[in-house]
């Protein structure tokens, strides 16, 4: 039972985990123009945050709204969101670290096995990564906007219904697996 | 100890190009075609200014010689003026010695990726002859250059006259041979090797072997061997690449050789780990035979826990026993025999423990710190804001925070202690943690190898303190 006054806390971490996240997907995007190119160790700090931020700000939004999204239960809800980052296409380019990480044994087995088919689901759009496209303009933007994989879909309509400002989770989505 | 600010204040400025520099060996030729072509093209970017801030600074083994490396690629030596017996009380100053342009921007057209050109890291080799060497490297190439003076010039030549042109053979009635004559003394650097090819991430260390032959040079995933006299191979002696990418969690930041025992180097990692590795157990070094960590304090978790404990610089101390680590708030010294802990912690700005939001925001949090060690072990030293610059004595357990900055110190005064207003009242001559700089921040910083002379990379000024004089 949360009180009120959790309710705010909440809000409080919730707020700074989203500004966190967007900071963090700012300085992902600046960092693509950078001069020598995208560091390694840079990037997987910055996803490290990022990670930290968008676990914490799912658990808060999850604790101040308990009603939030539709079936879903927490369970999906959790692969859902770590399985894209795996879905992330490993680059030839040594930049693009994934937000998972190995500490999360018991969804790693089961990620593994989602998102292997997901790998080989779409060659084309891997292989379309693999012309160098990270230097030109980011395929996220809206205008270009990629056919979004089931699992996205879930995960997207899930953000959308329960937070009106859906933006930043969207993003993320989709500059975790651009990257 | 009281240091006292000699007037060597070097205030590095463009323009970009040195004279000195002689192209590097015939087999690069190729190359270099390529890289006068990419030249205009990546100065589109106002990098004046820019170019000018300074890297790396390094002592050599004897003191003699000190080298910056900037963001333009440039390394500036500095000499020690020899000391003369009728101005016993004027220690010797470091003046400008050599310039030279030592990398240049290139473009990676595989990758499509530009290579920067500043220099990371420089490291002196030993000196075995009249002539000084020493490695420098950008995110991708390690050169060796060779420093030498030359003071005299032969003149009579019989086929060419004094300005070079060739004589009509008609007006040579005798032979003779050429002399050498003395000239005004001119620095040469050549650059007499380099080592490309071999990283794929970005080069964030260098280190001399203690058996003079070898070195390694350290990206984010592999560490290197070298010959210093192989170019076209190196080893490749550690790798931390991960089968998939994906599961990468940790990278590599810094990598040195024991300074006695030629078989045994050390890595640090941006998980806050430090590894010992032995050569002599296997070609490639992937076990470590030391592992060091301590285990994070759960109290302090916060978003950017991973972030301030990525070790920025690993040192080994001057007599082989300990290991010297810089992370974003502390300095710890290790002892190499106890792997569970560090022997000392020292906080360099624990104050900023609660600003790291911001200092994330505004990318200090990603700044990499080095630490050095006083030629005893005694003392050791490392930046931090401000143009601040803190020091440790291990032995008394006293510690003081100096800046290096014009204003707040006229040439020759002794330096003034510093003090930072944690939280209160503040009092005169402290400065709140709200007024700090962060703009001015010293990276790099390095000790005399037997002296206490320091030398202070502030942006694009270098600053070098030597230790009163009685």
């Amino acid at each position: 039972m949360s009180t009120a006054a959790d309710m705010d806390v909440n809000m409080d971490v919730n707020m700074e985990a989203r500004r966190i996240l967007a900071v963090s997907i700012s300085k992902l995007y600046a960092s693509r123009a950078q001069r020598g190119g995208l560091r390694l160790h840079r990037s997987l700090l910055l996803s490290l945050v990022m990670r930290s931020a968008r676990d914490i700000y799912h658990s808060s939004s999850r604790d101040s709204e308990p009603h939030s999204g539709p079936s879903p239960p927490e369970e999906p809800m959790d692969t859902t969101s770590s399985v894209e980052p795996e879905r992330t296409v490993s680059e030839p380019q040594p930049t693009s670290p994934s937000a998972q990480a190995a500490t999360e044994e018991p969804e790693a087995e089961y990620e593994r096995g989602a998102s292997g088919d997901k790998e080989n689901l779409s060659p084309a759009k891997q292989s379309r990564k693999r012309r160098g496209k990270t230097s030109a303009a980011p395929d996220f933007l809206p205008s270009k906007r990629a056919r979004l994989e089931p699992g996205e879909e879930r995960y997207a309509a899930c953000c959308r219904s329960g937070h009106p400002e859906s933006l930043t989770s969207l993003s993320l989505n989709r500059v975790i697996s651009a990257f | 100890m009281a240091l006292r600010d000699t007037s060597s204040l070097h205030q590095l400025k463009s323009p970009k190009r040195d004279l000195d520099t002689q192209p590097p060996d015939s087999s690069m030729e190729e190359e270099s075609d390529t890289r006068k072509i990419n030249n205009s093209f990546l100065r589109d970017h106002n990098y004046a200014t820019e170019a000018d801030i300074i890297s790396t600074v390094e002592f050599n083994s004897s003191g003699e010689l000190l080298a910056t490396g900037d963001k333009g690629g440039r390394v500036v030596v500095f000499q020690r003026e020899q000391e003369s017996k009728s101005q016993s009380q004027r220690r010797g100053e470091y003046n400008v010695y050599s310039t030279f342009q030592s990398h240049e921007p290139e473009f990676d057209y595989l990758k499509s990726l530009e290579i920067e050109e500043k220099i990371n890291k420089i490291k002196w080799l030993p000196q075995q002859n009249a002539a000084y060497f020493l490695l420098s490297t950008n995110d991708k190439t390690v050169k060796l250059w060779k420093i030498s003076e030359r003071d005299k010039r032969p003149e009579g030549y019989n086929l060419k006259d004094e300005d070079g042109r060739i004589r009509d053979p008609s007006t040579i009635t005798s032979l003779r041979v050429p002399v050498l004559q003395p000239m005004d003394l001119m620095v040469e650097a050549t650059a007499r090797r380099v080592f490309s090819n071999a990283h794929t991430y970005h080069i964030n260390s260098i280190s001399v072997n203690s058996d003079h032959q070898t070195y390694i040079s350290t990206d984010d995933l592999q560490v290197n061997l070298w010959n210093l006299e192989i170019t076209n191979r190196s080893f490749n002696i550690v790798d931390i690449k991960p089968a998939n990418m994906e599961e990468l969690t940790e990278v590599i930041t810094s990598a040195e050789f024991h300074p006695q025992q030629c078989h045994t180097f050390a890595y640090s990692s941006s998980k806050g780990s430090i590894r010992l590795c032995d050569m002599r157990q296997a070609a490639l070094c992937d076990r470590h035979c030391k592992y060091f960590e301590e285990p994070e304090d759960p109290s302090t978790r916060s978003f950017f826990s991973e972030i301030i404990s990525s070790i920025s610089d690993v040192k080994f101390s001057h007599n082989g026993r300990y290991l010297m680590t810089r992370d974003y708030l502390t300095v710890k010294v290790w002892d190499l025999q106890m792997e569970n802990k560090p022997l000392e912690t020292y906080q360099v700005h624990d104050y900023l423990r609660g600003k790291l939001c911001s200092l994330y925001e505004n990318d200090c949090i990603f700044d990499k710190f080095e630490c050095v060690w006083n030629g005893s072990d005694s003392v050791i030293m490392t930046g931090s804001y401000n143009n601040f610059f803190r020091m440790f004595d291990r032995n008394t357990k006293r510690d003081v925070t100096l800046e290096a900055s014009r204003e707040n110190s006229k040439p020759r005064a002794i330096l003034k202690p510093r003090k930072v207003c944690i939280g209160g009242k503040r009092r005169k001559d402290e400065i709140s943690v709200d007024s700090l700089d962060f703009s001015k921040k010293i990276l790099h910083t390095t000790w005399h190898p037997h002296e206490n002379i320091i030398a202070v990379a502030a942006t694009n000024n270098l600053y070098i303190f030597q230790d009163k004089v009685n």
